[in-house]
């Protein structure tokens, strides 16, 4: 069943385009895994999908469980089932981890889970600390993965869940990602979906994502088994890697 | 004059008439003494007047706090009423007194307030001044506070006047050796303009902290800062304010002096202005001596498209996400505010908010 679909995207930010015919079509219970290198459009692509107001769609659609959402405002997408793990979210003085928490909650109708899974990511001295003030790498990774699990969304989008991250908290984080897209149930019984950017992989080694995908200067060139990916690219680099790819186009 | 409105004005300041809230209780009708009552031993309520009358002492307090002489204080001099608010020494009034300055009928209102709190006594004051919707004119309040030595005071004042009404507050503390004394003010309501400069005098290992929150709506000029004259060894000050312009003029004063060695203290003014307005921020250090420690940091900006971005991406609506990051803004951590007060600026806050967006 369809869960998000990109067609023809084009994207732009102050008049520059930065994504170009950009198609992709992920179906309920899929993981894939995006990989590109810098500047490449991963984050911007995530920022689209999610409405990100600075990123401008001039071309194309973005159909969201059959309904074109491309100019809905964020908090409509979200309503609908998206959600979105920020690489360097913002942080906001005043604003207590916990209240947001609980608008996640209650959005995604996990009120009763706050402090079970403040506890699973490590997370409860924080809830009354202001929003990302002072957090470390690894405690604002596990922050936005603790908001996803409580807005509970269909389709997860991870911006670098694993970079700048310890050993240990890799391990921490790794488990919450599998739960999130339910990676431990059989393909046929999960309802959701998700897309995850990484530069190392390192997440693949906790989360066994289905599909590989690289972008390069703004275009999907690449799609295959993401861990053969993963390898063409420490091997050939991401150039040698695209030219491969095109080849077999 | 309907006691509906009275009673909604009044609690817009945080003042319930509530004995079971309050440990006192204080209103002054323009011109004239209401209600004075008191719910708890060690505390003492009376009118000025009265007080000056019981206490032949009383007249040494008398201008002793508050040394600025300009028209508007000469005019309190001539004609006053307002409160004696008194902590016996060693008395703990933790329950908050509270005390009210209604204007309502009168071109000015003239007000001369003296709170001392005796030697080791601890006593939290809310003073809500407010107006009624109708009201034109000026309020000019002189108030003189008196911490003594190891005592607590803990003040926190919440205006809400309406558009007509020039305020003119006069205040001065004098902090002796290891006291304390903690102001929190709260505007959040139209007012026409509101002029003051609150002074603290430290002795040894005295301290003092200042923080407001304060908002200028649509033609409105809100001139005020705290100052804070580091006079003895060990003494400390912080200044903290947080305003917001939303179309009004704010000039966010602060100026910390330190006259002795050995003395700590810091500034910190934030604005945000939404839409549009004015903000000027001037923050003063002076060390008249070597072996000092004086910070400022003074920022004005705007709310970030990113932080709102962020904050709808969580399923906030824009107007949401705007509303909570500016009470988070107004989210000042104070410390050693009782519960009870941090409530009634909560509530202030929370009335606020719709108007901000």
């Amino acid at each position: 069943m369809d869960m998000l679909r990109l067609v023809n995207l084009g994207v732009e930010v102050d008049g520059r385009k930065i994504l170009e015919n950009v198609n992709l079509y992920v179906q309920k219970g899929q993981t894939f895994v995006l990989f590109g290198p810098n500047g490449s459009g991963k984050s911007s692509l995530l920022m689209t999908i999610v409405g990100n107001p600075k990123y401008k769609v001039f071309d194309g659609r973005i159909i969201f469980k059959g309904e074109d959402i491309t100019e809905l405002p964020t908090d409509e997408r979200v309503k609908r089932g998206m959600g979105i793990a920020f690489q360097n979210p913002p942080k906001i003085g005043g604003v207590k981890l916990i209240d947001v928490l609980k608008h996640c909650a209650k959005l995604g109708k996990t009120e009763d889970k706050i402090e079970e899974y403040a506890k699973l990511l490590g997370m409860e001295d924080f809830l009354h600390r202001e929003l990302n003030v002072g957090f470390s790498g690894g405690e604002v990774k596990r922050s936005e993965l603790l908001q996803l699990m409580l807005l509970n969304p269909d389709f997860v989008m991870l911006d670098e869940p694993d970079s700048g991250v310890d050993l240990e908290n890799i391990a921490i984080i790794g488990k919450a990602i599998r739960m999130l897209l339910e990676r431990d149930k059989p393909m046929d019984e999960r309802s959701k979906a998700g897309i995850i950017i990484t530069h190392t992989g390192h997440i693949l080694n906790y989360v066994d994502a289905d599909y590989g995908v690289i972008l390069y200067k703004g275009r999907v060139v690449c799609m295959g088994n993401p861990f053969d990916l993963l390898k063409d690219i420490s091997e050939f680099g991401y150039e040698g890697c695209v030219k491969r790819c095109l080849r077999r186009f | 004059m309907s006691e509906e409105i009275l009673k909604d004005r009044l609690e817009s300041v945080g003042i319930e008439m509530n004995p079971k809230k309050r440990s006192g209780s204080f209103l002054l009708l323009d011109q004239e003494v209401k209600n004075v009552a008191k719910f708890m031993e060690g505390l003492e309520i009376l009118p000025i007047k009265r007080a000056l009358e019981k206490y032949d002492w009383l007249e040494d307090y008398m201008w002793k706090a508050v040394k600025v002489k300009d028209e508007y204080t000469k005019e309190v001099e001539e004609d006053f009423n307002g409160y004696f608010i008194r902590a016996l020494p060693n008395a703990k009034v933790e329950i908050p007194v509270e005390a009210c300055l209604y204007l309502s009928r009168v071109k000015k209102q003239k007000v001369h307030n003296i709170v001392i709190a005796e030697e080791g006594s601890e006593i939290n004051i809310i003073s809500g001044c407010t107006s009624h919707p109708k009201a034109m004119g000026m309020h000019i309040g002189v108030s003189e506070f008196y911490v003594k030595k190891n005592a607590k005071l803990t003040f926190t004042m919440i205006h809400s006047w309406s558009e007509d009404i020039e305020v003119r507050p006069r205040s001065g503390v004098i902090v002796e050796e290891n006291g304390a004394f903690i102001s929190n003010y709260v505007l959040l309501a139209p007012a026409k303009l509101v002029q003051m400069y609150p002074t603290a005098y430290l002795k040894r290992n005295a301290t003092a902290v200042f923080s407001s929150i304060v908002v200028a709506f649509k033609n409105a000029t809100i001139d005020m800062g705290n100052r804070a004259i580091l006079m003895e060894k060990g003494s400390s000050a912080e200044i903290i304010s947080r305003t917001i312009s939303k179309g009004g003029r704010v000039i966010a004063r602060g100026h910390i002096v330190a006259e002795s060695p050995e003395v700590k203290g810091h500034l910190e003014c934030r604005g945000l202005i939404l839409n549009e307005g004015e903000i000027l921020a001037i923050p003063e250090l002076e060390a008249k001596c070597p072996n000092v420690d004086l910070s400022h940091e003074a920022a004005i900006g705007k709310i970030a498209e990113e932080e709102i971005f962020y904050l709808m991406s969580r399923g906030m609506t824009q107007d949401e996400a705007t509303a909570t990051i500016i009470r988070g803004f107004m989210e000042i951590d104070i410390k050693g505010i009782p519960p009870a007060l941090k409530r009634e600026i909560d509530k202030a806050i929370e009335l606020a908010e719709k108007e901000l967006l």
